[in-house]
């Protein structure tokens, strides 16, 4: 949850336009690089995102793996998540990939919540949960292709890494950015950083990694957080990173065109009973039903 | 007069009806964005999302005895498909020209069924999506077609009982016998004359009566 106002470009369950009166200078959008190449699991990152802001997940158990916590939860915003890869030659790569909010262009979450402004997307691509607007229903968990959104137990509301909108909206980089001491997480405009990715795959090309490429999915219209990968071709390697993330079919029609369809079906019902009443008119009885009525029982009387 | 519907039918049916109603608005409050403002009417967004599926399930449990009592009755037979095909003197007033119709007609068993089906489709479907108690046990490709399902299904029910309502205001006498228990023997004998036969034959204590 951010300060900004006047620079939002989407806003949940609202059919008219956002306040979008503002054009930020430069009008630009940000984004975040995940060099997973650069990545050595350090967890300064998740570390940091706790302490941003304040959030202190419960101490759980080890079974014997780096990955801790086990999965992203309403206090855990950002996770390093480990994955153990034997490679068709025999090699084993450790691939470590930090999880979180993508902030997509087109964003699942944002489309499947049914509270007014509880999910927005800002001018700059974030895109921003507002708790205060929640109501817990749980429909953007089921809107997004990431699986990132996790409601909490203890206030019914959903929480997911915000790319420090707080921050970013002060002219200051995400936390986690600050933290990283490898350089293996950038912040900048959209374009510099695919422009920065595109350097670095250049050169994990030239050094044996032909399949290097930049994670930032069409399916979704591109993220905000983006990720340099050895084995774009194999996002799946990376504890299962969506090969191709989209929303779902069902949650498109369930949130697109049923949702005026339904209210003209409705409408269209009580309106045709409306002018059924007025044109053809009630269906009455009167006496000479009361009178056939009698006929009839008197006879049934007689007959048995 | 005659009995038509028990009190005990006529409540059962009424707790049906209310929950019906609250069900729908909340749900539609949550459906369409331009109906959100109706969830004012239930405390607030997550008032409304807190008790519609509780609603739901008692309109489901509460409908249960209803098709109980009902359900022998409204088999369809070979007059009812005959009586639908003259789906043109039926909307025109023109009985008539109809088929002997029996307790209930062939559009009251198809409004039978389809909420029979709709309330069947939503209660699975609303498990699936109850999110503060179920939604973690199932995969989330099944919630998504759940949540689809479910909003077809309710607009299907809503739609349904549109024209249950309206059929009521159209034909005159129904809704005393939902409110009172009891229509004329002429209401039986117009609407329902097979109906009324089999009364009349069948039972000595309900007999039309001169007063």
């Amino acid at each position: 949850m951010a300060l900004q106002s006047l620079d939002i470009v989407r806003r949940s369950a609202t059919t008219t336009r956002s306040p979008d009166i503002r054009e930020p200078t430069g009008g630009r959008e940000v984004a975040k690089l995940i060099d997973t190449t650069k990545c050595i699991g350090c967890k300064a990152c998740q570390v940091a995102c706790m302490e941003w802001n304040d959030l202190r997940d419960e101490i759980g158990t080890n079974i014997g793996q780096y990955q801790n916590p086990h999965d992203l939860s309403a206090s855990t915003w950002t996770l390093m998540r480990f994955a153990e890869v034997e490679t068709p030659k025999g090699d084993l790569e450790w691939l470590i990939r930090k999880d979180g909010c993508m902030h997509c262009a087109d964003p699942g979450c944002l489309k499947a919540c049914p509270a007014p402004g509880a999910i927005v997307q800002y001018a700059n691509g974030i895109v921003d949960f507002r708790e205060e607007n929640c109501i817990g229903c749980g429909y953007c968990i089921a809107g997004c292709p990431f699986d990132i959104p996790r409601i909490s137990k203890k206030d019914r509301k959903v929480y997911k890494c915000t790319l420090c909108s707080d921050r970013v909206a002060v002219g200051l980089e995400p936390a986690c950015i600050k933290a990283c001491p490898t350089g293996a997480l950038v912040f900048g405009t959209k374009e510099d950083m695919k422009q920065h990715a595109a350097e670095r795959i250049e050169d994990l090309n030239s050094r044996g990694f032909e399949h290097a490429g930049l994670y930032d999915p069409a399916g979704v219209g591109g993220t905000h957080v983006m990720y340099v990968l050895h084995h774009v071709d194999q996002p799946q390697l990376y504890s299962d990173l969506p090969a191709n993330p989209r929303i779902s079919p069902s949650v498109r029609l369930w949130k697109g065109i049923s949702k005026p369809l339904a209210l003209a079906v409705m409408g269209l019902t009580a309106l045709a009973g409306f002018f059924h009443y007025v044109r053809v008119g009630p269906d009455e009885t009167d006496e000479r039903d009361e009178a056939a009525a009698q006929e009839l029982a008197k006879q049934l009387e007689k007959s048995p | 007069m005659i009995l038509r519907y028990t009190a005990g039918e006529r409540t059962n049916h009424w707790i049906v009806a209310m929950a019906f109603v609250t069900a729908a608005l909340s749900g539609l409050a949550l459906f369409h964005p331009a109906l959100f403002g109706v969830s004012g009417l239930f405390g607030g967004g997550p008032w409304t999302r807190i008790l519609h599926p509780f609603i739901g399930v008692l309109m489901a449990l509460a409908f249960v005895p209803l098709a109980l009592r009902f359900g022998s009755e409204n088999r369809m037979q070979p007059r009812d498909w005959l009586w639908l095909r003259q789906y043109r003197d039926v909307v025109n007033n023109r009985e008539e020209r109809l088929p002997e119709v029996g307790r209930y007609n062939a559009g009251q068993k198809l409004v039978f069924y389809a909420v029979v089906l709709c309330l069947f489709g939503l209660l699975l479907t609303g498990v699936v999506i109850w999110r503060a108690y179920f939604s973690l046990y199932f995969a989330v490709s099944l919630i998504r077609l759940a949540a689809l399902v479910h909003a077809i299904c309710a607009v299907v029910l809503i739609c349904t009982i549109i024209v249950h309502i309206y059929a009521a205001i159209w034909v005159k006498g129904s809704v005393e016998a939902m409110t009172r228990g009891k229509v004329t023997p002429g209401w039986a004998w117009k609407h329902h004359r097979a109906w009324f036969r089999e009364i009349m034959t069948r039972a000595e204590d309900s007999r039309p009566r001169s007063d």
